[in-house]
């Protein structure tokens, strides 16, 4: 049974200097795991391997508007200065592209075989509050129901998560009405505050044994009422600073009440059905399976990222279910909003604003949610 | 048995293969090692054909005797005219059972209103199975089929069979009797005036194309049946069959787990929505 | 038949409900009982239709006959359906073939009497029509979808459940 440690715990943080974090990344490197951090790359801070602290992208923030990501440069060298990153953590739980199993012809019948590759076991440092809940979601989703993934369950297991709390929304950013931050509250091993008033430093909290057991590894001292200050004082200037928000009151009877609102119509006038938001989103889950055989008779079974938008998803005899995009638009926004209350028990969303930074017709869902508690007015109908 | 790992397919092969009509093959499917898990009136498996695509595809046979286990399956497209192209000793990947079956258990003691359409009937065929097997557990049986033609009319020996049971009606009709049917023509809504329904005693199982089912389902309401007490079998796009690639949404269901088989109550705000 | 057993047949019949006593002794005076054995024809396309029927037993085939011979079976009708609107509208004529499949008893009531009696009495005419009206619209619904063809290879069902 393992320890509850006494030091980072919830009541008694402590705090990191900025370049131990450097220490943090190799202590998890030589216990094996593969660690997942941001880092700059094309022009945009994505979450890959990292090596050493200094793949990570210091000084640097995002711009990010409907439609709209931007790198920019900021005064200080934060660390973690920025908001989100195009991609989630979901392409390493649940990757894009998973063989299920292989199928060889032996004679007149057939071996079946699941993959039983090993997963990495994965670190992820600078897991926002929410990216956790979305992690939370997937957990549900995957491992939470009567069937259950061995593969996401494998790689679950496995993780050991260093969660960051935010100090910089983007412009799209509305987790704080959606109740999943800016702070981090679970589903973490560690939770680090920047801090860079004064000292660069961090302000570490643990989730978990594993966790404390870490940073009992690390050089650290207690948190004073000054650095405790200033990690609250940065929470809340985050919660003030959003600039967006979605007002879930009721949300899910309004939108199975309005499925014929004019504003699906109109909407569809601007969604090119690009797929971009469920692949950004990082609750969207959906997949395909799709068999493919050589000439030396094997043939395999692929498990693929799919997306509600396209048109072949609902595919039955004879057409598809959803050939109109409003229809299209209204499954992924009813699914994320309202369905998963009664999938699930909760939101689909977390408020994290991808979907808004990279829909190239800039839509912006929060924005779709106040048009759609509208009534509906024969005006409407034409578009204005 | 069911592997730990819900997408690995059971070996399985073809035992023997019943022509039904000219596009339509029952297949009686066997374990190559171990058992299939039971089944319950109405579920299904997700079938695996080498190399092709895997279907899900209702179980039509008897619950009791299985193995082997029934797929009566039609051919409409590639993957079916695959499964439909498996001869004896084929070999086929079997997972499931999956989904919510017929409420038997509620329909004990009570009429059994049975309306099937074209290979709807193939799904709704466990039911009768059992029913007839138990008879004594049921009230009146009725059963309703309407096909398109009589060429596409399934399992004839067993409608005969099924007439003769005690207090037992079947009744077929056609959409196009052509030169030498001598029954009934008329869509299967027709033939609720040749039956007598006692409303609060009925339990009404209802499976074919969506548009048949709706309207079936008004009938029944009409006739004073009530929403809670009839039953449809959904259909939509599945890849998994166990509620994780997110196909089969139905509003707020999966036609996987929720469903196949929905009260019309819950259906019933849903079904004249378009493109749900 | 006893006129008065008449009467009572009519009451009684699902497409006379609710009909006022005195339309209903109207048209018991254009009202008679009728039986046909199975292969006899109730009436022919193309013939005056002067009647229409209350089938109260057995079965009847409506057909289309083909130049090549035989009839093609369009729908088919039995105890409790109405056989016959066509001595409602214009040129009055028969439309289809009915053949009795079945032993037949019907009450066959005189259309063109029953014609003179609604230009008379409107109220009479307008029940009527209520009747005719819904029995249309009954078989109208069923046509539209049986032309729909639910079961064709392109919108039917396959058994499978994609």
């Amino acid at each position: 049974m393992a320890k509850q440690s006494r030091s980072g715990n919830r009541s008694h943080p402590v705090v990191l200097r900025r370049d131990d974090l450097d220490r943090l990344i190799g202590l998890l490197l030589q216990r094996g795991f593969a660690v997942i951090g941001p880092t700059v790359r094309d022009g945009a801070i994505v979450y890959d391997r990292i090596d050493a602290l200094a793949e990570l992208p210091a000084g640097w923030t995002d711009s990010q508007g409907p439609g709209n990501y931007r790198l920019e440069r900021r005064e200080d060298k934060a660390l973690f200065g920025y908001a989100s990153s195009p991609a989630s953590w979901k392409r390493f739980l649940n990757p894009p592209t998973q063989r299920l199993l292989q199928i060889e012809r032996r004679g007149d019948t057939y071996e079946l075989q699941a993959d039983t590759e090993a997963a990495p076991r994965y670190a992820f440092l600078g897991v926002r509050a929410c990216d956790l809940t979305a992690i939370a979601l997937q957990d549900r989703v995957f491992i939470g129901g009567p069937y259950r993934d061995p593969g996401y369950q494998k790689r679950r297991a496995s993780l050991f998560v260093v969660a960051v709390n935010c100090g910089a929304p983007a412009a799209t950013c509305f987790c704080a009405s959606m109740g999943t931050g800016p702070a981090a509250t679970s589903g973490f091993d560690l939770l680090l505050t920047e801090l860079i008033d004064g000292e660069h430093r961090f302000l570490v909290q643990t989730g978990s044994d594993a966790g404390a057991e870490l940073l009992d590894q690390l050089p650290h001292r207690p948190a004073e009422p000054a650095d405790l200050a200033s990690a609250d004082a940065l929470l809340a200037h985050a919660a003030a600073a959003m600039q967006r928000s979605l007002q879930g009151d009721g949300i899910k009877d309004l939108l199975y009440a309005r499925a014929e609102h004019p504003r699906w119509q109109q909407v569809a006038t601007r969604c090119l059905a690009c797929t971009n938001c469920t692949m950004v989103c990082p609750t969207c889950f959906c997949t395909s399976v799709e068999d493919t055989s050589d000439l030396h008779g094997a043939a395999q079974r692929w498990r693929k990222w799919d997306s509600c938008f396209t048109e072949s998803f609902s595919y039955i005899h004879g057409g598809s279910v959803r050939t109109s995009i409003a229809a299209r638009y209204r499954q992924w926004l009813t699914h994320k909003l309202a369905s998963w209350w009664d999938q699930f028990g909760s939101s689909g969303c977390v408020g994290c604003g991808r979907c808004i930074t990279w829909c190239p017709a800039g839509i912006d869902l929060t924005e779709e949610v106040r048009a759609l508690r509208e009534p509906e007015v024969e005006a409407d109908r034409h578009g204005h | 048995m069911q592997s730990a790992d819900p997408m690995l397919p059971q070996a399985a092969r073809v035992e023997s293969v019943r022509r039904e009509t000219h596009d339509t093959l029952t297949l009686q499917v066997s374990p190559l090692a171990g058992e299939f898990q039971r089944f319950q009136p109405g579920q299904f498996s997700m079938l695996y054909v080498f190399g092709v695509a895997e279907l899900p595809i209702s179980i039509s046979g008897d619950p009791e005797t299985c193995p082997p286990q029934s797929y009566t399956v039609r051919s409409v497209g590639q993957a079916t005219a695959a499964l439909v192209a498996h001869q004896p000793q084929a070999w086929l990947g079997v997972r499931g059972p999956f989904g919510r079956g017929w409420p038997m258990q509620q329909a004990r003691g009570r009429d059994l209103v049975v309306i099937a359409g074209g290979i709807g009937l193939a799904p709704l065929r466990p039911v009768l199975y059992q029913a007839f097997r138990h008879r004594g557990d049921y009230g009146r049986v009725i059963l309703l089929y309407g096909a398109r033609s009589p060429e596409d009319v399934l399992y004839r020996q067993e409608l005969r069979r099924w007439e003769q049971q005690p207090n037992t009606q079947v009744l077929t009709t056609v959409d196009y009797g052509g030169l030498n049917w001598r029954g009934n023509v008329g869509v299967v809504t027709t033939l609720f005036r040749r039956v007598r329904l006692e409303p609060a005693q009925t339990v009404a199982l209802v499976c074919g194309p969506e548009i048949m089912m709706r309207y079936v389902a008004l009938e029944l309401e009409r006739r004073g049946v009530e929403q809670k007490n009839i039953y449809l079998s959904m259909e939509r796009n599945m890849k998994c069959g166990i509620g994780l690639c997110g196909h089969c949404q139905f509003g707020p269901a999966f036609t996987c787990k929720d469903g196949p088989v929905f009260s019309y109550d819950q259906l019933e705000p849903w079904l004249n929505k378009r493109e749900i | 038949m006893a006129i008065e057993n008449l009467e009572v047949v009519l009451r009684q019949h699902p497409f006379l409900q609710d009909l006022d006593p005195q339309h209903i002794a109207t048209l018991v005076s254009c009202t008679s009982n009728r039986s046909y054995g199975a292969g006899e024809y109730l009436c022919r396309e193309g013939q005056q239709a002067d009647l229409f029927y209350l089938l109260r037993e057995g079965g009847v085939a409506l057909e289309v006959h083909l130049p090549q011979g035989g009839g093609v079976r369009i729908a088919t009708l039995h105890e409790g359906d109405i056989l016959g609107w066509s001595w409602l509208i214009a040129p009055y004529k028969w439309r289809f073939d009915a053949r009795v499949i079945e032993r037949v008893r019907a009450l066959a009531l005189d259309g063109r009497c029953l014609r003179t009696k609604c230009e008379e009495d409107h109220e009479l005419g307008y029940q009527l029509l209520k009747r005719f009206a819904h029995l249309i619209e009954r078989r109208l619904t069923a046509t539209r979808l049986q032309l729909m063809d639910v079961y064709g290879s392109q919108k039917g069902s396959t058994g499978a459940k994609r």
